[in-house]
C-alpha cells in the first residue's frame, strides 16, 4: 500500500516575470518501506515538490494523502502530529546544523519535543541515536565545525530519526561528500530502511546514486514528470527521449567503450508561463507538430509510465 | 611518469620533480603536498584524482605560482615548464607564464569572474596584457572566443548574472583560452554543473584540445569524467601519489588499495543484485598530523606491521604503472571486520 500519495500537485511561484510553475501537475505514489527516487537537473522542481509533499510549503492545487488520509489542508496542531512522521534530510549538513548546538543538543531536542521520554532518560536516548547512525560517543559534546561532512550528514540523519519517522525526503543528501564518505553514508540509509521499514523520497540529481538506492525512479523536466519506472527498467527500457539524453550524459568509468553522448540543443530554462505541450520539446531531438499538444502520463509497460506523445513509434523494438 | 623516465624526453612539457608545500595555521604546519612527481606529455591530459583536502589544488597552484605565500609555502621540489625551472621565477617573469603558457579553469564559474565586468572586458583583458594588441583588435578576438565556446558574440557586453551556470563555465574556459596556452590546469572545471552540461562542456574542452595541441591537468574526483576524458591518471591521497599510470592500466588493473576503495565506493561499479557498497574505512587524516609508514594504513583493510614502518616508494609494476604499496600485486585481507558503517 502507498504511504503517500500525491495528486495533480502544482506549486507555482509569483515571480516578476510571471508564474513559475516549479511543480506543475504530479501525481506518485511513495510505496511503504521502499524508495522512490526523483532525479532531474537543477531547477527541475525536485526538491520542491520534497518539501511541497511536507508541507515546507503550501501546494497551489492538489492532494496529499498520508496513510489514505487527504492531509492538502491541514490546521497547526495536526500538523505538528505530521510533522513527527515526515521528516527531511538536506543536501549541506553544514548549513542545516544549528552551529551553535552540539550533536548532543542538537539531537536531544527533537527527542524531547516528540514528548516520547522522561527528561532523565533523554541522554541514553541520545547515545542510542548516535549508535544507530555511526558517530563515536567521544563527539557527543562535538559541535558540527569540528566534524567532517560525512560525520556532521551522520548528525542530521541522527536528528531526522529521532521522531522515529515513517517517510523522509532525503534532498540530495550525499551530493556534497566525497565518494568513500558517500558510500558509508548510503550504506548507513539502506540499512536503517530495512531496519525501521522507513520510506524515502530520495531527490539527486546524481543517476548512478539513485539507481543503487531506489526501488523506483522517476524522472522530471521543468515541473513535470516525464518517466517513471522500476529503477531497473529504466536504465535497461529506457524510453522518453530526455531520460535517453540524461542516461548518455553520464560519463561511464568504463575505459574502453567511449561515450555516445545524445546531445540537447539549448539549456533548461525557467517554466514561467510556460505554454501547453511538452516541455521537452524544444531541445527534443525527434520534436514534431503534435509535441504541442498537452501531453499525458500514460502507463506503457508494467509500472512504467512516459509522457510522450510519440514514445511507441520511437520505441518500436521494446513497445508493440 | 617521472622517477620511472630518466632520460630528458621531449614529448614533456611539464615536469613535476618531489614537490613539498606546507601551509602553516595556528603554529600548526599542515602537510598539504609530500613528494609529488609527475610529467605531463604535450597534447595529452593527465587526470589527477583524488578527495578533498588530498592536495590537488595546492599543486595546480604550485605549478602556476598562485599559491597564497604565507600561509602557504613551496618547501622543496621543482617544477619544469619546456625544461625552464619556474618555481625560482619572480613575479614579472612568471606574469609572462601565467596566462599565456599556462593558464587556469577554476571549479566555481559564479566566483571565478567578476561580477561588475561585462564577461567581453573579462575576456578582453587578458588579451591586451598578453597578446600586446590594440583595443580594437582585443575586442575582435574576444568575440571570436565568446563564438569559439558557442556563446553568440552578441551577448559580449553582458554581465555574468546575466548567464546560466554552463555558460559562465563557457566564459571561464573562453579567458582561460584566449591567449593559447600550451598547458590548462583544469580544477574540478564541471563539478559544479549538471549532467549534461558537464557532458557539454567536457566535450567543448576537448575539442579545442585537440585543435590548439594543448596539454592539460584535470583535477577531478569523478572517475567517470577521468575514463572519458584523460590519457594518464594519478590517484593522490594525503599529499602523495600513491599510483599511475595511462588509464587502462588504473581502471584495468586498479592496484593500490586506496585506489580500489575509491572504486568499491562507486555506485554504479556495484554488481547488478548486491545490495551495499564497500566504502573505505574511517577519515581522511588530518594533514598536521599524517601517520607514520604509509599514510593510507590506518584505512587499509590489508595492512601489515610492515606498512607502519617506511613510507613505501612508488614502484613500478609494469609498463608506465606504478603503485606505492609494499603488498602491490599480492594483497591479502588482514582486517576482520565487515565494511564500516560504525565507527570506532
Amino acid at each position: 500500500m502507498a504511504l503517500v500519495e500525491i495528486k495533480g500537485l502544482k506549486k507555482y511561484f509569483n515571480t516578476p516575470g510571471g508564474q513559475l510553475h516549479a511543480v506543475d501537475d504530479i501525481t506518485m505514489n511513495f510505496e511503504e518501506g521502499t524508495t522512490m527516487g526523483v532525479v532531474g537537473e537543477s531547477g527541475c522542481g525536485k526538491s520542491t515538490l520534497g518539501r511541497t509533499i511536507i508541507h515546507l510549503q503550501e501546494p497551489t492545487a492538489g492532494q496529499i494523502f498520508y496513510q489514505g488520509e487527504d492531509i492538502t489542508k491541514v490546521n497547526s496542531r495536526k500538523l505538528a502530529k505530521l510533522r513527527q512522521d515526515m521528516q527531511i534530510i538536506f543536501q549541506d549538513p553544514f548549513s542545516s546544523l544549528n552551529p551553535r548546538f552540539t550533536v548532543e543538543d542538537t539531537l536531544r531536542e527533537p527527542l524531547r519535543i516528540s514528548g516520547r521520554f522522561k527528561r532523565s532518560d533523554l541522554e541514553k536516548e541520545v547515545i542510542k541515536l548516535m549508535d544507530m547512525v555511526g558517530i563515536a560517543r567521544r563527539l557527543r559534546m562535538a559541535y558540527p565545525h569540528e566534524m567532517d561532512g560525512g560525520r556532521r550528514q551522520r548528525v542530521a540523519v541522527g536528528r531526522a530519526l529521532a521522531m522515529e519517522p515513517k517517510f523522509i525526503v532525503c534532498d540530495e543528501p550525499v551530493s556534497a561528500l566525497d565518494v568513500s564518505i558517500q558510500a558509508q553514508v548510503l550504506n548507513l540509509l539502506q540499512d536503517l530502511q530495512d531496519e525501521y521499514k522507513l520510506t524515502y523520497m530520495f531527490v539527486t540529481h546524481d543517476l548512478s546514486v539513485v539507481r543503487f538506492i531506489s526501488k523506483d525512479i522517476s524522472v522530471m523536466y521543468l515541473g513535470q514528470l516525464v518517466e517513471t519506472s522500476p529503477a531497473e527498467e529504466l536504465f535497461e527500457k529506457t524510453l522518453h527521449p530526455y531520460t535517453k539524453a540524461l542516461l548518455s550524459a553520464i560519463p561511464s568509468v568504463d575505459v574502453h567503450t567511449p561515450q555516445q553522448r545524445i546531445a540537447l540543443k539549448g539549456e533548461l530554462s525557467n517554466p514561467i508561463n510556460p505554454k501547453p505541450g511538452c516541455r521537452f520539446a524544444p531541445r527534443c531531438p525527434y520534436a514534431t507538430e503534435s509535441c504541442a499538444q498537452p501531453q499525458v502520463l500514460e502507463e506503457v509497460l508494467p509500472g512504467h509510465f512516459v509522457s510522450c506523445c510519440r514514445v511507441k513509434e520511437l520505441n518500436p523494438d521494446l513497445l508493440q | 611518469m617521472s622517477e620511472l623516465n630518466n632520460n630528458e624526453n621531449n614529448d614533456i612539457l611539464l615536469s613535476v620533480k618531489d614537490l613539498y608545500v606546507e601551509y602553516t595555521s595556528d603554529k600548526k604546519i599542515i602537510h598539504a603536498v609530500n613528494g609529488v612527481s609527475f610529467d605531463i606529455k604535450k597534447g595529452k591530459t593527465l587526470g589527477l584524482v583524488g578527495e578533498t583536502g588530498a592536495g590537488k589544488t595546492t599543486i595546480a597552484k604550485s605549478i602556476i605560482g598562485i599559491l597564497p605565500v604565507p600561509p602557504a609555502k613551496l618547501k622543496s621540489g621543482e617544477i619544469y615548464y619546456e625544461g625552464q625551472e619556474i618555481t625560482k621565477l619572480n613575479e614579472k617573469e612568471m606574469s609572462h607564464i601565467q596566462g599565456e603558457e599556462i593558464s587556469m579553469i577554476f571549479q566555481d564559474p559564479m566566483t571565478a569572474l567578476n561580477p561588475t565586468m561585462t564577461v567581453g572586458a573579462q575576456i578582453a583583458d587578458g588579451i591586451a596584457l598578453h597578446e600586446n594588441l590594440s583595443k580594437v583588435d582585443s575586442i575582435k578576438k574576444a568575440k571570436q572566443m565568446l563564438e569559439l565556446v558557442g556563446i553568440p558574440s552578441e551577448r559580449f557586453t553582458e554581465y555574468p548574472h546575466q548567464f546560466s551556470g554552463g555558460m559562465k563555465q563557457r566564459v571561464v574556459i573562453a579567458i582561460a583560452l584566449a591567449c593559447n596556452p600550451q598547458l590548462i590546469l583544469a580544477d574540478e572545471p564541471t563539478t559544479a554543473l549538471d549532467v549534461t552540461i558537464q557532458a557539454q562542456v567536457l566535450e567543448l574542452i576537448k575539442d579545442l584540445q585537440k585543435k590548439q595541441e594543448t596539454s592539460m591537468l584535470l583535477i577531478t574526483h569523478d572517475l567517470g569524467v577521468v575514463a572519458q576524458t584523460c590519457d594518464d591518471v594519478a590517484v593522490i591521497y594525503a599529499g602523495e601519489i600513491v599510483e599511475s599510470g595511462d588509464k587502462y592500466e588504473i581502471f584495468d588493473h586498479p592496484s593500490h588499495p586506496y585506489t580500489l576503495g575509491l572504486f568499491g565506493s562507486l555506485p554504479n561499479m556495484v554488481k547488478k543484485g548486491e545490495k551495499r557498497l564497500h566504502p573505505i574505512a574511517g577519515m581522511m587524516p588530518n594533514p598536521s598530523n599524517l601517520p607514520g609508514g604509509c599514510k593510507f594504513h590506518p584505512r587499509c583493510p590489508y595492512a601489515t606491521e610492515e606498512c607502519t614502518q617506511d613510507i613505501p616508494e612508488l614502484k613500478n609494476i609494469g609498463g608506465t604503472h606504478a603503485c606505492r604499496c609494499i603488498h602491490a600485486g599480492n594483497l591479502v585481507r588482514t582486517d576482520e571486520t565487515n565494511e564500516e558503517t560504525k565507527e570506532g
